[in-house]
């Protein structure tokens, strides 16, 4: 009769039948049914002309420039967004609680509203881009430079959100004993408490990269678009679909989900491994 | 915690360090504390100000004009009804998926917190192409429904789908681990005294996850108002009938009418500092009823 009583749990808890057709039936009309719609368009066009689609000049510029730029600013989130993790637990200073709130902007703040105020500060006679380009000779506004602020801003909360539980956690006492052993500051944390912190700060990183490589209104402003200069993956399959082209936005889309999944696969073996690491020492 | 042992607790003053043993010089602590905060306030700050700086350029009563264009009008109102649809559900889902994983041993529940985490490893553009495939004119299933006078892309029931899409993971990330941590201990007793089975959801549970929920609501709900990659795919951006505020704030700012761009998006901001400080009060007020205080 209905599938769902077969898999129906002994408990006597009530509700069951209808929390399964909930969320079984919004679970496939939003998520599943689109994603299958993606998976299965891929599909009729084949492997081989996905792959000619793919490696035309233009998309590769754009597939690389996406995944370079959400690389570098990761990278820079991650050594930042440790020490500001570090900052807000173990220092004191005033106006800290507000400074912790003010962490999850980027999470708040619409992405459309980030990217023309970046643009806004770092455009040529903008009030950072003006200084930056009299002083440096620095261009940061329609440059591959704006693209890594763009993303350094979105991707900011996630490494200081899954690293600040965890520094909360260690107990000082395991500090202390380091220091009583004769080791300096430095060394104990290089060796007791980063190793402590590494799979929470991979974590971090490899949430912060998969926001980066989507990420699409925050960077279109400042970008510029030139196509194969500055033109990001999402902005090519919204390029592609604009043209009706329909099968070479599926191509780029395929592409994108591809080596996101390959990225975060590969973070999580780092993660198993380091885990490993940890605890045979 | 251990219990410090007598030597520790009174130390002759003469050996006594100016820093203690787990903590760093003061000078790096200030030079730390100092680079922080000044990268915090040109990345965070300065956008802020600058928004609101361009758009009261030419003064308030010109910002507070643009907003009352018919236009803008129109964005505003569809981006409050799209919030109000999408938010809503995703809060139905959010709670019958935690109790489905929460309350009941069965196989298949670590493949369903993958399902539901995956839209946060899609890029919204991506997203919103998924329900153009599936809904779009040109498939099989849009097709049937543009000729029964249902078009979902380039309409509001596509908006509305693409917003879900993106804020689907929300509420259910928020509920799920507070409700593994309380049990089922207490709804079972409620059965055992004669409760029916909404009674006991509506007097056991619901008290127990108000405040979590209440949580996941308002970061869906930001995401859903600012949500733009998705909807900017999904939306055919037809002024004043689907340009959302997000939409908006693109075609106004590529026509140069920055004052009217930059004050729909002081509105924007508003919300987003209004929902922190919500945020924030909650995770001061009843951090031991949030499951998840100090995450996303």
């Amino acid at each position: 009769m209905n599938p769902l009583r077969a898999l129906r749990p002994s408990s006597p808890l009530p509700g069951w039948g209808l929390a399964a057709g909930i969320t079984l039936s919004m679970l496939s009309l939003v998520v599943l049914l689109p994603i299958g719609a993606l998976l299965l368009r891929a599909a009729q066009v084949g492997p081989a002309d996905l792959w000619a689609m793919i490696a035309r000049p233009r998309t590769t510029a754009a597939l690389l420039l996406s995944f370079r730029a959400a690389l570098v600013a990761a990278l820079f989130n991650l050594v930042f967004g440790l020490a500001l993790a570090w900052v807000l637990v173990r220092y004191r200073f005033p106006g800290r609680r507000l400074i912790d709130a003010a962490v999850d902007l980027p999470f708040a703040l619409p992405t459309a509203v980030a990217g023309i105020a970046l643009t806004a500060l770092y455009a040529p006679n903008g009030a950072l881009g003006a200084p930056l380009l009299q002083w440096f000779g620095l261009r940061v506004a329609y440059t591959e430079i704006g693209i890594w602020i763009a993303l350094v801003f979105v991707g900011l909360p996630f490494v200081v959100r899954t690293v600040q539980p965890v520094i909360q956690e260690i107990e000082t006492e395991i500090e202390e004993v380091s220091a009583t052993l004769g080791a300096s500051r430095l060394t104990t944390l290089r060796r007791v408490v980063l190793p402590m912190l590494l799979p929470a700060l991979l974590t971090g990183f490899a949430l912060a990269l998969a926001r980066a490589v989507g990420e699409y209104g925050s960077v279109i402003f400042i970008a510029g678009n030139l196509p194969g200069v500055t033109e990001i993956a999402p902005l090519l399959i919204v390029i592609r679909l604009e043209e009706f082209d329909y099968d070479g936005a599926v191509a780029i889309a395929m592409a994108m989900l591809a080596i996101s999944f390959a990225l975060l696969l590969l973070i999580n073996l780092i993660q198993v491994w380091s885990r490993r690491m940890t605890a045979e020492a | 915690m251990t219990v410090a042992s007598p030597h520790l607790l009174w130390t002759p003053p003469r050996f006594r360090a100016r820093t203690g043993p787990t903590e760093e010089p003061r000078w790096v602590r200030i030079l730390l504390t100092a680079i922080v905060l000044a990268v915090l306030a040109v990345l965070l700050l300065a956008p802020l100000a600058a928004v609101l700086a361009e758009a009261l350029g030419q003064g308030w009563r010109v910002a507070l004009a643009s907003l009352g264009e018919h236009d803008a009008r129109a964005a505003i109102r569809l981006t409050l009804t799209v919030a109000a649809i999408a938010v809503p559900l995703n809060a139905v889902f959010g709670i019958a998926a935690a109790w489905l994983i929460t309350k009941y041993h069965w196989r298949g529940k670590a493949l369903l917190l993958t399902l539901i985490d995956l839209p946060f490893s899609v890029s919204p553009v991506v997203a919103g192409l998924c329900v153009v495939l599936l809904f779009g004119a040109h498939s099989a299933l849009g097709g049937w429904l543009v000729a029964h006078g249902f078009p979902v892309v380039f309409a509001v029931p596509g908006i509305v789908l693409a917003t879900m899409f993106i804020t689907f993971p929300f509420v259910a990330r928020e509920l799920v681990p507070l409700m593994t941590e309380q049990g089922k201990a207490e709804e079972e007793a409620a059965l055992t005294l004669g409760a029916s089975g909404w009674r006991m959801f509506l007097t056991v549970t619901l008290p127990k996850i108000r405040w979590a929920l209440l949580y996941g609501v308002l970061l869906s709900n930001a995401r859903a108002m600012g949500e733009f990659g998705a909807v900017a795919v999904v939306s055919g951006k037809i002024r004043g009938q689907t340009a959302t505020m997000p939409i908006m704030i693109e075609m106004l700012y590529n026509e140069y009418l920055s004052v009217a761009a930059f004050s729909m998006a002081a509105l924007l901001a508003m919300l987003a500092l209004v929902t922190l400080g919500l945020k924030t009060a909650l995770e001061w007020r009843h951090a031991d009823q949030l499951a998840a205080t100090a995450r996303h």
